[in-house]
């Protein structure tokens, strides 16, 4: 969805918190911080919930530990009983090894690509960059403008809060497959679309 | 906050009690259970006497030792978390020489006493006419049992104490600057690598061999000291973690939060499954193997007396903690980190227990009162020592170089 955006672009850690705190407080909607590194304690600031990549990584663990032990079970026991070295049909200290590696690649691959898909990353995958500072040397503040909200009074309060360079864009907020310079040129040449 | 410790009423009871209760049971064991009554005939009592000891000094020696391993190799990786709590870890490494004395003086009443019940390989005559140990005779003799352990002891004591020393110089020098605190740490470098030597060496292979593989000398597994080792160290993380903990409600440790206890749980964590990787590989390679020699290590342990404790080890020792520390929330649980760390302490506890018993008293193990009593009388010894090293050290390193690292870590 094509949205309009208020960017204010920090120099120093210390001015950001202040004002992401008193940006929430204030009730405007904080899109993202872009920072240069991993900022401790900025996801509890912006107020994100913890992730849920873990619980989705058990599941797949145990997606794959099923699927061994069922699968080995089956073939091994049920489906082509066969007398190997004179084992049980179903020799389970035999099997952990197979269970093992299939319950880590499982979890491996899918949390990778469950990561991939929660930080809309991926070969190919575009999204708009507010600011090239954003990987340098500086840390970018994005507010969501919405219906109500005053683009002027937003700008104002972030320069309050310290902010240098606020300039407002108008982007696509979610991803897209394809190169860089034609979704930019396409979004930044254009007026601004109003939202009525 | 209060930097220096006054033990508690409370704690000193409850030491006095462990440590009267382990005295009692001695006593009560040198009554009833006739220790001199010599290894001949089928006097189990007596083999049984020994063998606790054996299993509960070994264990609750090796534990103490994980202490000092671990500011060991905290120290070698530049680890800065742990400082918040680095005290604890040496109350309890501070222990070292009192359970080496009494290992070493248990180790020597059972080769002096000629015990080839616990040993059997203390036995010239069987040793002869036996192939497989006459092969093992250099290295399975008194002689080398006697001076090796002296020695590894007295090298872990000396190192221990040493690191120990370098750690309360930094209370009288004050706050460092650059380079006398880089100098600090390069001689708590250079010991610690020492150490590290060492302890690969002893307890990385040499140590459990001849002191408890050596139990069923015909039998070996060149994994064992691993083993033991990865059966160590997770117990004694959770030791620590007993301690910290306590400190911490006792006002003590400043600085260790939540961040701090969810580390510790990580460490516990990952090392159980450490424990059961190690585990398995010497369970499953005999298993599939299936070479009658091999294989009779764990035919006692899994169709004798001892099954129940053989699949309970595992429940205790890897399942319970796989699951309930897998949640980062259960990891900053204060009452549910108490009660795992003093599971895997005593799940541990129970796996020297398989480890030593059926060599010993084989077919007719017990778990009642002088197994608990002796236990418990180690764990008021601990308990007394970490609190005079407590009461004589602060229980926060103020001036280490890197306390602020501990201080702002997080996870």
């Amino acid at each position: 969805m094509i949205k309009r955006f208020v960017v204010g672009t920090f120099e120093e850690e210390k001015v950001l918190f202040p004002a992401v705190k008193n940006v929430r407080r204030a009730g405007y909607k904080i899109h993202d911080v872009y920072t240069p590194y991993p900022v401790h304690h900025l996801d509890k600031a912006l107020g994100l919930r913890e992730t849920s990549l873990h619980t989705m990584g058990f599941i797949y663990g145990l997606t794959g530990t099923l699927i061994a032990l069922g699968g080995m079970g089956w073939i091994f026991a049920v489906d082509w009983p066969l007398n190997i070295g004179g084992k049980p049909h179903f020799p389970l200290p035999a099997y952990i090894p197979i269970t093992f590696e299939l319950t880590v690649l499982l979890s491996a691959v899918g949390m990778t690509l469950t990561y991939c898909w929660l930080n809309q990353m991926m070969p190919g995958v575009k999204k708009h960059h507010f600011s090239p500072r954003a990987t340098d040397d500086a840390f970018v503040m994005v507010i969501e403008l919405m219906e109500k909200s005053n683009e002027d009074e937003i700008k104002a309060f972030l320069r309050d809060n310290g902010a240098i360079d606020i300039n407002t864009q108008v982007a696509e907020e979610g991803w897209w497959f394809g190169r860089y310079d034609q979704e930019q040129k396409l979004y930044r040449t254009e007026e601004p679309v109003i939202e009525s | 906050m209060e930097n220096s410790f006054v033990t508690p009423a409370n704690y000193k009871k409850w030491y006095n009690a462990f440590m009267g209760v382990g005295a009692l049971t001695l006593i009560l064991g040198i009554v009833f259970l006739h220790p001199w009554a010599g290894s001949h005939g089928d006097n189990l009592n007596s083999t049984r006497f020994w063998a606790v000891l054996l299993q509960n000094s070994l264990y609750w020696l090796l534990l103490v030792n994980v202490a000092v391993f671990f500011i060991v190799i905290s120290t070698l990786s530049m680890g800065g978390w742990q400082e918040a709590f680095r005290r604890v870890t040496e109350a309890v490494g501070s222990l070292l020489p009192v359970m080496a004395v009494i290992t070493l003086l248990i180790m020597l009443c059972i080769i002096l006493g000629h015990r080839t019940d616990i040993y059997l390989w203390l036995d010239k005559d069987t040793v002869s006419h036996d192939k497989i140990l006459s092969v093992k005779k250099g290295f399975l003799n008194p002689y080398m049992y006697i001076v090796f352990s002296v020695i590894v002891m007295g090298a872990w004591t000396y190192i221990g104490k040493k690191l120990n020393k370098f750690s309360r110089e930094t209370d009288e020098m004050g706050p460092m600057d650059f380079d006398t605190s880089r100098k600090w740490n390069n001689r708590n470098m250079a010991w610690s690598a020492y150490y590290l030597v060492l302890y690969v060496l002893s307890i990385g292979s040499l140590a459990p061999w001849l002191w408890m593989m050596s139990l069923e000398p015909h039998w070996y597994s060149t994994l064992y000291s691993w083993y033991t080792f990865a059966s160590t160290f997770v117990a004694g993380m959770a030791l620590i973690t007993l301690f910290v903990i306590y400190f911490k409600n006792q006002g003590q440790l400043e600085y260790v939060n939540k961040e701090h206890l969810q580390d510790l749980g990580k460490y516990i964590f990952a090392f159980s499954i450490f424990w059961t990787y190690l585990w398995f590989d010497q369970f499953m390679l005999i298993w599939y193997g299936n070479i009658p020699e091999e294989t009779i290590h764990f035919k006692i342990r899994m169709q004798g007396p001892y099954a129940g404790l053989f699949y309970l080890n595992l429940i205790l020792n890897f399942i319970a903690p796989f699951l309930i520390f897998m949640k980062r929330s259960t990891k900053r649980n204060y009452t549910i980190v108490t009660f795992m760390a003093a599971a895997i302490v005593f799940g541990h506890w129970l796996d020297f227990y398989q480890m030593v018993m059926p060599g010993t008293v084989a077919k007719s193990p017990h778990l009642s009162w002088f197994e608990f009593g002796i236990a418990l009388g180690f764990i008021g010894i601990i308990m007394r020592g970490v609190a005079k090293f407590a009461e004589k050290t602060p229980m926060t390193a103020l001036n280490s170089p890197f306390l602020k690292e501990s201080i702002v870590h997080e996870v």
